[in-house]
C-alpha cells in the first residue's frame, strides 16, 4: 500500500495495513545499516529537527542516526537552552523551526496530544517521539518489528506487557499496534498501576505476574518510572522486584522459551534481573538496532512523498 | 484500464535465445570469467540476472555471484512521484571490489534507473568495471548512459509503454508494447 499520512502521531489512528507498510519498509532499511557505507540519499536535502521537551538519549540518538543514514541534515533543539525557557509557546516554537525550512519535526513532549496540536499548525511532517502518557509510536513499532523478526508473524502471538501500565505511552502504543496485528495482549501490574477500563482496549488484565506470563511468546518489560510521578504510591522497589520482576526463575516457571523485551533504560534488580537482561531470552539490544531501521522507515514515509497530505 | 492495443515484440523462445546470446557476449568481453558478478535491478532485472547466471553456468561451468539491487532510496524523483514507492530488498552478499559487475535490467529507457543503480553500487565498493545488460532498449535517454549488452532495440514513441513479462512474476515470458498508455510508469 502507499503511505498517505503527513505525520506519525500514534498507532491508534493507523490501520493494520499502514502498520504493516512501516514494518515492511523498515525491513528494507535494516539492510542499509549492514553496509560498509551505512547511508542512502533518500532524504538528501531535507532537514529533520529533533525537538525534545523531555529528557531522552536513546530515542533522540536513534532518530538522529536514522535521519543521518537517510542523508538528511539533523538539528537537535535542546529545550534547556531554548526560548521555551523564556515563555515561547509550543506552536510558536514549531512555527519558528518551520520558518528555518525544517521538513520534519520529531517531537517529544510531556503533554499528551502535543504532537497532534503541533501537526495541525505546521506544514512540516511531525513525528511523535512520545507525548505524555499517550503514545510512543516508534517504540511500539520497533518492538513489533523485533517480535516479527524473531517469530515470523505477530498474528496469534501472546504478549504480556508488564510494569507501570498507567503511566506508560509505550504500553498504550504497543496495545494499539499488537491488537491491530492480531496478537493477544495481557497487561500485568500492581492494581494501582493499571488504568481503569483498560480492558476496553481489547487486553486481558492481571496482577499476578506468574499467571500473566505463563505460556506467552514474549514479555515486554516496562521501566518503573520513579522519576515521572513521585507522589504516586509506587510499591517498594524490592517488593516490586519480588512480585513482578522478570527473573530467570519466573521465566522458567512460565515455560522458559519467552522473548524478553524492554524499551530501556533498564533498572536492573527492579523490573528485570541482570541475568535475564543479559541472558539468551533478551532481545533488548536488538531492539535498539531495529529502532534505527524503524525510524528510517517512518522518516522516509512521512517525508518521502508529496506535500499537502492529510 | 480499458482496451489498449498490445503488440507482442518478443515471445518466450526469443527471450530465451537472447539471454543465451547475451551470456556469450558477457563471457567474450570478460576473459577472466571468475571476476564476473551479476546484479539484477528490482524486480524483473533480478529474474533476468538469475537466468543469465544459469546460462553462464551452462556455457562456462561457473556460477557468477548474483545480487539484488533496489534503487528506491537512490531515486531522483522521490518527491516528484507523489506517493511513496514500495521499497524492496537489496541483497549483495559478496564483495564487488575489483569485480566486473554486470548490471541487469529489463527495459532501458531514460537512464535514470541506471544512474541510481550506479550510485548505489559505488556505495558497496569499487568494482573494476560496471557494464549494463538490458533485455530491451526503447530509447529516449535523458542521461548520457549507454548499455553494453542489448537484447533488442525497440524504437518507441513516448506515448507507448514497454512491458516485459516474465514467468517468475507474470506467469508468461513476453515483451509487449502498449499503445497510448504513456511511457512513464
Amino acid at each position: 500500500m502507499n503511505w498517505k499520512r503527513k505525520d506519525l502521531l500514534g498507532l491508534e489512528e493507523l490501520s493494520r495495513e499502514e502498520i504493516v507498510a512501516i514494518l515492511d519498509t523498515a525491513a528494507s532499511f535494516k539492510e542499509v545499516s549492514t553496509r560498509e557505507i551505512k547511508k542512502v540519499p533518500a532524504l538528501r536535502g531535507k532537514t529533520v529537527v529533533n525537538l525534545f521537551y523531555e529528557p531522552s538519549t536513546r530515542t533522540r540518538v536513534s532518530f538522529e542516526v536514522a535521519a543521518k543514514r537517510l542523508s538528511a541534515d539533523v538539528i537537535n533543539v535542546a529545550i534547556e537552552t531554548s526560548s521555551v525557557r523564556k515563555g515561547e509557546t509550543l506552536i510558536d516554537t514549531g512555527r519558528n523551526i518551520e520558518a528555518l525550512k525544517a521538513d520534519v519535526i520529531v517531537m517529544r513532549h510531556s503533554s499528551s496530544g502535543a504532537a497532534a496540536i503541533l501537526a495541525k499548525k505546521v506544514n512540516a511532517n511531525v513525528v511523535n517521539a512520545g507525548d505524555g502518557w499517550h503514545e510512543h509510536p516508534t517504540q511500539a513499532l520497533l518492538d513489533m518489528f523485533t517480535l516479527k523478526e524473531k517469530t515470523g508473524e505477530i498474528k496469534g502471538l501472546k504478549v504480556c506487557i508488564i510494569g507501570d501500565i498507567a503511566h506508560s505511552r509505550v504500553a498504550r502504543s504497543n496495545i494499539w499496534g499488537l491488537t491491530k496485528l492480531g496478537a493477544e495482549v495481557i497487561v500485568c501490574a500492581p492494581r494501582m498501576l493499571i488504568p481503569p477500563e483498560i480492558e476496553k482496549m481489547g487486553v486481558k488484565v492481571s496482577s499476578n505476574a506468574d499467571k500473566a506470563i505463563r505460556g506467552v511468546d514474549a514479555v515486554n518489560v516496562l521501566r518503573m518510572q520513579f522519576e515521572r510521578d513521585e507522589k504516586t504510591a509506587f510499591p517498594q522497589r524490592l517488593e516490586y522486584y519480588k512480585n513482578f520482576g522478570i527473573t530467570k526463575e519466573r521465566l522458567h516457571k512460565a515455560g522458559g522459551n519467552i522473548i524478553v523485551m524492554h524499551p530501556g533504560p533498564i533498572n536492573r534488580g527492579v523490573e528485570i534481573s541482570s541475568e535475564v537482561a543479559d541472558g539468551p531470552n533478551s532481545v533488548i539490544l536488538e531492539q535498539v538496532t531495529n529502532g534505527i531501521a524503524v525510524r528510517m522507515a517512518v522518516l522516509f514515509l512521512v517525508a518521502g512523498g508529496e506535500k499537502n497530505r492529510t | 484500464m480499458g482496451n489498449r492495443e498490445e503488440k507482442k515484440i518478443l515471445a518466450a523462445e526469443e527471450i530465451h535465445r537472447i539471454l543465451i546470446r547475451l551470456s556469450h557476449q558477457i563471457l567474450e568481453k570478460n576473459p577472466k570469467a571468475s571476476d564476473i558478478v551479476l546484479v539484477g535491478i528490482q524486480t524483473r532485472g533480478v529474474y533476468l540476472a538469475r537466468r543469465v547466471q544459469a546460462s553462464i553456468n551452462d556455457i562456462a561451468g561457473l556460477l557468477p555471484p548474483t545480487g539484488i539491487l533496489d534503487i528506491t532510496f537512490y531515486r531522483d524523483d522521490l518527491t516528484a512521484v507523489g506517493l511513496n514507492p514500495i521499497v524492496k530488498t537489496t541483497d549483495i552478499n559478496f564483495d564487488i571490489n575489483e569485480k566486473h559487475v554486470v548490471l541487469v535490467d529489463d527495459v532501458f529507457f531514460t537512464g535514470r534507473t541506471t544512474r541510481a543503480a550506479l550510485d548505489e553500487l559505488m556505495d558497496f565498493g569499487r568494482p573494476q568495471k560496471i557494464e549494463l545488460l538490458v533485455l530491451v532498449d526503447r530509447g529516449h535517454r535523458e542521461l548520457p548512459i549507454r548499455a553494453d549488452f542489448v537484447g533488442k532495440n525497440i524504437p518507441t514513441s513516448l506515448k507507448e509503454q514497454v512491458e516485459v513479462r516474465l514467468k517468475e512474476s507474470d506467469g508468461v515470458d513476453e515483451v509487449v508494447v502498449i499503445e497510448g498508455s504513456g511511457g512513464y510508469k
